[in-house]
């Protein structure tokens, strides 16, 4: 059985000191080691970003792709091979900037993949601008007067586009994000994660110490069902989105490769790659 | 009698011209005939004239004609807009519903039969289409019976009320004609066909059976003119394998999709036209420095931007060679015409997985979706290549990165699939290491920058072009796609030495297979459909310093016809004589 170590690699991130990214890769690992998974079952598809490196910091298959893609290059990946965990990870402006059209539609289309966005509501690595998850108000170098636009709100966008697995949380706590991400990699369908991961260097707002302020676990909401979505999207918009835990949980849902009659018999991969002669007939005979 | 002739159907869009266009042909197709058809429709779904040309022979053919013999006419506008085509007492079968009228200036003759009335008094007036094939058929002087076992296989499923229905307004079209038989000048006959079996499909379909053979079990893709019949024979098809296509949100989900299926091991694809190739420019170049194998079918259509949707063009050319930023190597290729799509779009796959990079598969609109007679496919060419791929588990490798980069001799490293025991590897779009881990050092970076790119150094494919005619000759011609044909047809009209060069390799350019051919030509022409002369801007940038390589294009959204192409043949063999 893998431990925790064995998906770690010798090669030292290049994140800033105290970044967010640490702990959230931690978490990845400690839950990929106590779901029982071995190194080369895993695939970590990423994009472009500081989160986006994660790829190459986790010993697993790894693909770090283009800005905004890691979605359709890890549901690619899944559709072709049903044995591996796929894991597709980026940061806010990643999956809801450039990649927001990709994000909307893994949500719709529940590949039995498990997402995991690294929002730390700024661009980090092109030095400090605005992303789309940035406060109102907030000054970058690209808002000198603070930005003017409404933030996207990740989790009620998610549940808006039909998700089967929400849930929130902030790199600080490393028990629970580990939790959750072990609970979405056991669901059948896409799991939709939104982490909290501060940037030290270029958002002084929403900081370590914010979210341990303004975050609401949801067990310390009265009457807050996960299995419930009208509960869940009520939830949300009272507390303006600042909920942590796994927030819209439907056991129910089929995943879509579920739905395909006989898709899971065997992966893709494994399937005869030859026609038969009898299949090659028949279809030939359809051009007469 | 006949040895070929022209037939054009044409109405409003979403009337059934379509039909009427397909049962004709098809039949005509299992009689034995040669067909070769061009569709004409606009971006609407229904309205808009449309019409349907069906050029049928005894024997192989690749172009659309120069002139119809026979128009049949749903509407005024059908004869208004097509009769300047028929050729001197060619005839037009028009509904008399509409009270057809013809422009006197032209010396052609009208027929007046009563299409829809016919159908109504049968019950539907949908079966204007049938008394419209009966009229054809007699005028043509075919025998009738593979008409009605046409609609046999295809309205039986409705049942024998339907099938009965539509064998009598065949039966009365063929009747109505014949009484107007005494009044027809000229000769409308076919000579008998060679009854041999021949395939009846569209270049999209002989693409997509294609991709079937060679192991695709995956498809993402976005719907687009003129490439959406690629997918959609593959959602009909995949299951049947127990494959699957998605359809995506855009073209760029498309491609990264196929990109991470591909990476994955399972053979997959997209297929799209230029606007969409655009779209997947950025993932060309993820694929090419990724090293994972990606094929893209691009059905090129009228550019720039949305353009001409639905005409013909081959502008996307350059684009296809040079596109994406930085450089990569990839293959470009162009099937010869439809047969060979089948053969080459197979070989685009084991292309992409050998060397481990982009393949597009270039067709155009009038390859794509003009259906034309074919030989059978034959199983035994159909090979699957997976070059250094590696999908089962690698035992000896030590607990560390297996190098997926590994600077080999010929360029190209061993591709562990995911999941397989041994093989843990990083891959990623940034300037990388052996084992894929990001790495910007500048003697890294050519290290790896020339093992990609020496992978296609000396690639030359088993056919890179077809060629007919010597390595001597007074004037080679070299086209690409569905202008093959025309082109072909335009040269054996011409006494004189010319050699016709059917291009399939476009990129890398096959300069050195092609040199004695151009070497030994007097003159050379490139035929080719858009504006800028891409295709002999390519030849002339491999095959510098020669002032008789000269140009022919042609931008309006219509195919070459052979006549054209004759013309400027003669207007060239003719300067040389003079000097």
């Amino acid at each position: 059985m893998a431990t925790f170590k064995d998906f770690r690699n010798n090669i030292k991130p290049n994140w800033c000191p105290g970044c967010g990214d640490f702990s959230v890769q931690a978490a990845i690992q400690k839950a990929c080691a106590a779901n029982g998974l071995e190194p080369d079952e895993l695939a970590v598809i990423t994009g472009i970003g500081c989160s986006g490196r994660l790829s190459g910091y986790i010993k697993s298959y790894g693909f770090h792709s283009t800005h905004g893609r890691s979605l359709p290059v890890a549901q690619g990946v899944k559709m072709a091979n049903d044995d591996l965990t796929v894991i597709a990870s980026g940061g806010d402006g990643d999956g809801f900037a450039i990649g927001m059209g990709h994000t909307v539609h893994a949500l719709k289309r529940n590949i039995d993949i498990t997402y995991i966005v690294m929002d730390n509501q700024v661009y980090g690595l092109t030095k400090g601008q605005t992303s789309p998850s940035s406060g109102k108000g907030f000054v970058t170098k690209t808002t000198p007067e603070g930005s003017k636009e409404n933030p996207i709100q990740p989790i009620r966008t998610a549940l808006a586009s039909g998700a089967t697995f929400v849930a929130q949380s902030v790199s600080s706590d490393i028990k629970q994000l580990t939790a959750i991400i072990q609970q979405a990699m056991d669901h059948k369908g896409f799991s939709f994660i939104n982490v909290f991961s501060p940037c030290v260097t270029y958002n002084k707002v929403n900081t370590y110490d914010w979210f341990k302020e303004n975050l609401i676990p949801v067990e310390d909401i009265e009457d807050f069902d996960h299995t419930d979505a009208k509960n869940a999207m009520q939830n949300v918009m009272e507390y303006d989105g600042l909920l942590k835990g796994i927030i819209y949980h439907d056991q129910e849902a089929k995943s879509y490769q579920e739905n395909i009659e006989g898709y899971l018999d065997q992966p893709l991969i494994k399937k005869e790659m030859t026609l038969e002669n009898d299949t090659f007939d028949e279809l030939m005979a359809e051009f007469r | 009698m006949n040895e070929q002739l022209s037939w054009k159907v044409g109405g409003q869009q979403g009337e059934g011209i379509e039909s009427t266009g397909e049962i004709f042909s098809t039949t005509l197709n299992r009689m034995g005939y040669h067909l070769y058809s061009y569709r004409h429709f606009s971006s609407r779904i229904k309205g808009g004239h449309t019409n349907n040309n069906v050029r049928i022979s005894t024997k192989e053919v690749r172009a659309v004609s120069d002139n119809i013999n026979i128009l049949v006419a749903f509407d005024q506008q059908t004869i208004d807009l097509n009769s300047h085509e028929l050729v001197q007492d060619g005839i037009i079968l028009a509904d008399s519903k509409f009270s057809p009228e013809k422009d006197e200036n032209l010396n052609v003759q009208l027929v007046s039969i009563p299409f829809t009335e016919t159908a109504k008094a049968l019950g539907s007036q949908l079966m204007k289409n049938m008394v419209a094939i009966g009229a054809s058929a007699r005028l043509m002087n075919l025998e009738l019976q593979p008409f009605k076992d046409m609609i046999y296989t295809m309205f039986i499923r409705k049942g024998q009320e339907i099938v009965d229905a539509n064998h009598e307004a065949l039966i009365q079209g063929y009747q109505l004609m014949d009484d107007e038989m005494v009044r027809i000048k000229g000769d409308f006959e076919m000579l008998p066909s060679d009854s041999e079996p021949r395939l009846f499909l569209i270049g999209n379909d002989a693409i997509s059976f294609g991709a079937l053979n060679a192991g695709v079990r995956f498809m993402a893709a976005y719907p687009i003119t003129p490439a959406s019949e690629i997918m959609e024979y593959m959602i009909n098809n995949l299951p049947k394998v127990g494959g699957t296509v998605i359809q995506t949100e855009d073209e760029i989900a498309a491609v990264t999709m196929a990109i991470g299926s591909n990476y994955a091991g399972a053979r997959s694809f997209t297929s799209s036209a230029g606007p969409g190739l655009s779209l997947m420019m950025e993932s060309i170049g993820l694929s090419g420095m990724t090293e994972t194998p990606l094929v893209i079918v691009d059905t090129m259509r009228g550019g720039p931007s949305t353009g001409l949707p639905t005409k013909q063009e081959q502008s996307d050319l350059m684009q296809m060679i040079y596109g994406t930023h930085g450089d990569i190597p990839k293959i470009v290729l162009a099937p010869s015409d439809v047969e060979d799509a089948f053969y080459t779009t197979i070989e685009a796959f084991n292309l992409a997985e050998y060397y481990q990079v982009p393949v597009i598969m270039l067709s155009d609109l009038q390859m794509s979706l003009g259906k034309q007679s074919s030989a059978p496919f034959d199983v035994s060419r159909v090979e699957i290549n997976r070059g250094k791929t590696i999908t089962e588990d690698i035992e000896d490798q030590a607990d560390e990165y297996f190098e997926r980069y590994g600077d080999e001799e010929d360029g190209i490293s061993h591709r562990p699939i995911p999941g397989i025991k041994g093989g843990i590897h990083h891959v990623t779009g940034v300037e990388h290491s052996p084992t894929g881990t990001p790495n910007e050092s500048p003697e890294n970076r050519q290290v790896q920058m020339d093992k990609r790119m020496r992978k296609l150094k000396d690639f030359t494919m088993e056919e890179p072009f077809k060629v007919q005619g010597n390595v001597d000759s007074d004037l080679l011609i070299l086209s690409f796609l569905s202008v093959n044909g025309v082109a072909r047809e335009a040269a054996e009209r011409i006494d004189a030495d010319v050699t016709t060069v059917n291009l399939k390799q476009i990129h890398p350019f096959p300069i050195d297979a092609l040199r004695p051919y151009l070497d030994g030509a007097k003159e050379i022409l490139v035929i080719e459909q858009n504006y800028s002369a891409q295709l002999q801007s390519v030849l002339k940038m491999n095959y510098p310093g020669h002032d008789r390589i000269r140009s022919h294009v042609k931008y309006d959204g219509t195919p070459f016809k052979p006549e054209e192409i004759e013309t400027h043949i003669n207007s060239i063999l003719k300067i040389k004589e003079v000097m």
